[in-house]
């Protein structure tokens, strides 16, 4: 792997691309195989895994809106990266296919009989039925599809030619498009997470969902700028105050996800009503109850402590660490959040889960990294670029 | 202006820009010079090193006092619900951890900010009312156009001489004796 000293480019693709394909033919291969063994089991790992990969997706677009909107200089060198991961939507869209195909597994509510003898199921039809489902379903594609392209054109259309048109433009796209985004994600999360348990509701759950996305996005762009360090792609350009600024928003947006999560378990705790707690209560019996504590400590306790210094920030191999153990809690978390519906007795880990992780994975890494390849891997023409990384923190 | 009253307290220099404040900064911490101060209209990028300035203990300060408000808050909650006055609450246990976050996240939050500002100013020895460096007429121009440097005559390494031989050689003017 090599950079093109002038234009920036990756010069020699690595086997990275190859290699992820390959690893996502493999693991589609045999999620098909565990499709016809138990599609159940089946379609709700692929939801486990599509859900990872979709909120990671959508938390990059979400970085690049903001950087954008708060006009930050020092993530400049990053946007590259991070507009490289979110210009994956289509392929999340393509990816949403397998769900659509396994609606009558994964969603109760998807079932004609089963709503006519449930009054609750009856009273939400108007909005839990599958013509609506199928069309919100498009129009949340549709509108993360048109923000991050028309983002990752401007801004790649920006490195042969500066224009500080294109770029008040990008930041009038991303006002908009936060106010659209926070409404899609919110309704995306209701309907392909929360509805898998139709008589459960929780108003904040959207924020949950997306929380855990955009700390996993910032942590995936930490992961490929070590990644590419090691292989000496933009290691002087890159340099330990971006790795101290990426340790601040992990952190940040990891004391949110936690905060987000206490905030809907103390209200729900609180009123103790039993429609509401049955969610909770779900993930209590058996071998959840490990799982929950797991993501208690895992995901917000032990990583806080570890985290909040500067010199923790600071360190590289302590970043790649946790950044890695932060993606793996990030799975758990939406095992956590689908499985219970399936194994309702307790956690049951299956090859299947582990399949269809592969499959997605690889085929996302292949298409992020196919995008990378593409074109200059930071914002070439950008102004501030020289600004970008020469910032120090104080 | 030479004030000559009272007793030396240090001298203070005037430097022509803020790259050669900063070069005079270095000069005096790569002399050994601790008890010394740069003065300019703006932040100038870099100071902090070139003075050798050590990271601030501000940040341990505010949280060891943000871990003390949040078990503070905790053992209050705990002591007011489950053993000075025993009061059933929704059916719940006397000691309700869950319930009992809140004021524990917002005590932890308020004694960390408080500690924050507080410490601040002591770190910075402020609230000050007055410094013998405002006894020089031409020091106030530190807040308008000029960069200053101020050294302490209480620092070890100051001698009236030779501290002032180095101040000239690295392009310090107007070189004043500051008393108390």
């Amino acid at each position: 792997m090599e950079l093109h000293e002038t234009s920036y480019k990756l010069k020699s693709p690595s086997l990275v691309g190859r290699n992820a394909l390959m690893a996502g033919i493999i693991g589609s291969l045999l999620s098909i195989v565990g499709f016809f063994l138990n599609s159940p089991q089946f379609f709700h790992a692929y939801l486990v895994a599509y859900t990872f990969w979709l909120t990671l997706v959508l938390g990059a677009l979400f970085f690049v809106m903001l950087q954008h909107l708060v006009g930050a200089v020092w993530s400049i060198v990053l946007r590259r990266i991070a507009e490289s991961i979110m210009s994956a939507v289509p392929l999340m869209a393509a990816l949403f296919i397998p769900v659509l195909i396994g609606m009558h597994d994964l969603y109760h509510w998807s079932h004609a009989d089963a709503v006519a003898v449930d009054h609750v199921l009856k009273a939400k039809s108007a909005y839990l039925n599958t013509t609506f489902f199928i069309i919100r379903s498009v129009v949340y594609f549709a509108v993360w599809f048109l923000l991050s392209r028309a983002l990752y054109r401007a801004s790649v259309q920006q490195d042969s030619r500066f224009d500080h048109i294109r770029l008040a433009k990008m930041k009038r796209i991303s006002a908009a498009g936060m106010i659209l985004f926070a409404l899609t994600t919110t309704f995306a999360a209701f309907d392909w997470l929360m509805s898998l348990d139709p008589h459960w509701y929780s108003t904040i759950f959207g924020v949950y969902v997306f929380s855990g996305g955009l700390l996993s996005s910032i942590v995936a762009i930490t992961l490929i700028c070590v990644f590419m360090r090691r292989r000496g792609v933009l290691s002087k350009e890159i340099t330990h105050e971006h790795y101290h600024d990426l340790g601040k928003l992990t952190f940040a947006f990891m004391v949110f996800w936690a905060y987000v999560a206490f905030s809907q378990y103390l209200l729900i705790w609180y009123a103790n009503i039993p429609e509401e707690t049955i969610w909770y209560h779900a993930r209590w019996i058996g071998s959840w109850k490990a799982i929950s504590l797991l993501l208690v400590f895992g995901h917000f306790v032990v990583p806080f402590f570890i985290m909040i210094t500067r010199p923790a920030k600071r360190n590289l191999a302590m970043m790649t660490t946790m950044a890695l153990w932060l993606l793996f809690m990030h799975w758990v978390d939406h095992y956590w959040l689908v499985m219970p519906t399936l194994h309702q007795e307790g956690a049951a880990l299956s090859w299947i889960d582990v399949a269809t992780m592969l499959a997605i994975s690889g085929l996302c890494v292949w298409f992020i990294w196919r995008r990378l390849s593409a074109n200059a891997i930071v914002p070439v023409s950008d102004p501030r670029l020289a600004e970008s990384m020469e910032f120090t923190n104080v | 202006m030479v004030t000559t009253s009272g007793n030396p307290v240090g001298i203070v220099a005037e430097f022509d820009s803020p790259a050669s404040l900063l070069h005079a900064a270095e000069s005096l911490r790569d002399a050994g010079y601790r008890r010394f101060d740069c003065h300019s209209p703006f932040p100038i990028h870099g100071m902090d090193r070139a003075m050798g300035l050590r990271r601030s203990p501000l940040g341990w300060i505010v949280g060891m006092c943000a871990l003390f408000g949040a078990s503070g808050g905790l053992l209050l909650q705990w002591w007011t619900s489950a053993v000075d006055y025993p009061f059933v609450i929704s059916g719940k246990p006397f000691f309700s951890y869950q319930a009992f976050v809140p004021v524990t996240f917002g005590l932890g939050v308020l004694l960390g900010a408080v500690a924050a500002v507080i410490g601040m100013l002591a770190l910075s020895r402020l609230p000050m009312l007055h410094h013998p460096v405002f006894h020089s007429d031409r020091f106030a121009r530190f807040s308008d156009e000029g960069f200053f440097v101020s050294i302490e005559s209480s620092d070890k390494r100051f001698d009236s001489t030779e501290t002032r031989s180095l101040i000239e050689s690295v392009g310090g003017r107007n070189i004043e004796t500051i008393a108390d």
